[in-house]
């Protein structure tokens, strides 16, 4: 039984904080000290002052990568959660349908883009496909392992109450899922946007619309170290992002009875 | 080796009635053999038999969540082929939700029936847990209950549509003794509220515990098992309201005694069998 909630300790949000900005103020101290030049390793200060002055190109950028990893999360969780579904409402689905799924699960995604960049003419369109593909089997696996997590017990007592299909899943499958099916969207969220960079570096058009990848890529074909980095944080910035966000929807939608999330 | 005695009770309108009904698993293996069982309306008996007996199979025949190989299960003359929903059961467990509150859990079965709003089904759910003694816990959360009062909240939930047939199977078998003690009591007075001319429904207990099965029962039933089926009936003639007095009294050692015996006799059976 939950006696009071546990509080985090103290050091919960400072440690790591404090952590990072160790680890950034050595980084900056070793640039300095040992006068690495900033076309091999530029400090953190720099990196973040490249990143202020190009602001307007990184962020338009910056907001492709985003919009294309949010539509590719998108796609993954309407497919795989009705995917999932209909797995769990037909075996014979599943049995026919699954090599399919294992094989856009297993196959490198970085080997497949130039062919479905050939195929669609569209170097968005390829990356927000590959991008897709890559999240979208941890959606499957993970949400239909939680409609079978089901208690049986509950399931035999819809039985005995008659309760219709839509019923069962709405009442049953759903709620025990959820726990299940979030579990996946962290996995999915990150590998979203490592699909939609990865793509990129592939199928990385010239033009307007291009994300971070190219402009990493650029930064790295004119030796602008600083520029690299600074268009890298906002990369890694925005997995963080992602990360938190799903942290926060598990905490805050299981927070009151499942046993994953600390009441 | 002796004969175990069998002495089937004559009822006058069976409620529910199994005849001659087998029970043959996919496996091969046979759960039930040739049982055969009436009970009466508002009539409480209990089940007890070595594990593997087949006593959950006769519960999950009674609601309809199993099919017989062979024989047939009456409900007021008509075969049961599937749930009739006029079922209350107990589990094992307490199979709560832990997603919903108490009062959630409790009208579930209303909101699958289904023609009741929202407020009315919260009202019959309060009422039920207020008549398992759980009136102040209707907002708590499952995980939040000790394992009686999972077990209350169960009860209560299987009597919210008020079912006339009540399948209990060893719902208190996880619990301490004192707690047990105060559900039996409990669960007594829901079966036969003082003052009320009739019981309230047809209990059918399947429990392990001698001493339980007749404390609560008019008729114990022993069933052996590989093959099970019914070897030994013992009628417990007491009248209610029983309490803890009743423990103590010779018609209670008497049938505790004979039931000892007919559960060795048929434990010893499936050994050697």
């Amino acid at each position: 039984m939950a006696e009071g909630a546990r509080r985090s300790p103290r050091g919960r949000w400072w440690a790591p904080v404090l952590a990072v900005l160790l680890f950034l103020l050595g980084w900056e101290a070793a640039v300095r000290v040992f006068q690495i030049p900033h076309y091999l390793l530029p400090g953190p200060g720099l990196v973040l002052h490249t990143l202020f002055d190009n602001l307007g190109s990184l962020a338009q950028s910056w907001w492709v990568t985003i919009s294309i990893t949010a539509s590719a999360l998108l796609l993954a969780t309407v497919f795989g959660v009705v995917l999932a579904a209909l797995f769990a409402l037909s075996p014979w689905l599943e049995w026919s349908l699954t090599p399919f799924a294992v094989v856009l699960q297993v196959t490198p995604i970085i080997a497949v883009a130039p062919l479905i960049m050939i195929l669609t003419d569209s170097a968005t369109a390829t990356v927000l496909i590959c991008a897709w593909i890559v999240a979208f089997f941890p959606v499957l696996a993970s949400t239909l392992a939680g409609l079978r997590s089901a208690d049986r017990g509950l399931a035999e007592l819809f039985r005995l109450y008659r309760a219709s299909r839509w019923q069962t899943l709405r009442f049953l499958l759903v709620p025990s899922a959820l726990p299940y099916f979030l579990a996946g969207m962290k996995v999915a969220g990150g590998l979203a946007l490592i699909g939609a960079v990865v793509a990129e570096f592939t199928a990385g058009a010239a033009g307007r619309n291009t994300g971070l990848a190219s402009r990493i890529l650029e930064a790295a074909f004119r030796t602008e170290m600083p520029k690299m980095f600074a268009a890298l944080v906002l990369v890694m910035f925005t997995g963080v992002v992602i990360h938190l966000f799903f942290e926060w929807l598990s905490r805050r939608l299981l927070r009151s009875w499942h046993g994953s999330e600390p009441s | 080796m002796r004969r175990v005695q069998f002495r089937p009770v004559k009822t006058s309108t069976p409620l529910i009635e199994l005849k001659a009904v087998d029970r043959r698993y996919e496996t091969g293996l046979l759960a039930l053999q040739g049982l055969n069982l009436q009970l009466a309306a508002g009539e409480f008996i209990s089940l007890i038999g070595p594990s593997g007996c087949g006593k959950s199979t006769v519960l999950r025949l009674l609601a309809g969540l199993d099919r017989p190989s062979a024989g047939k299960v009456l409900c007021e003359g008509e075969a049961v082929k599937a749930p009739t929903g006029h079922t209350g059961f107990v589990f094992q467990e307490p199979t709560l939700m832990p997603w919903a509150n108490v009062s959630t859990n409790v009208e579930l079965p209303l909101r699958l029936r289904g023609g009741m709003s929202a407020e009315q089904r919260d009202k019959v759910a309060r009422a039920a847990l207020a008549q398992v003694g759980l009136a102040e816990f209707a907002d708590a959360a499952p995980k939040e209950l000790s394992g009686g009062m999972k077990m209350r909240a169960a009860m209560a939930r299987a009597l919210v549509t008020q079912p006339s047939l009540l399948l209990l199977d060893e719902p208190f078998a996880a619990l301490d003794e004192i707690t047990r003690f105060g559900l039996n009591e409990s669960l007594l007075q829901l079966w036969r509220p003082e003052r009320a001319k009739a019981p309230a429904f047809t209990a059918v207990f399947v429990t392990h515990s001698i001493y339980e099965a007749v404390y609560l029962s008019q008729r114990v039933l022993v069933m052996g098992s590989r093959p099970g089926r019914v070897v030994d009936e013992v009628v417990v003639d007491a009248p209610y309201p029983r309490d803890a007095n009743f423990r103590g009294s010779a018609v209670f050692t008497a049938a505790c005694g004979r039931l000892s015996q007919s559960l060795a006799e048929a434990s010893a059976e499936s050994v050697l069998g």
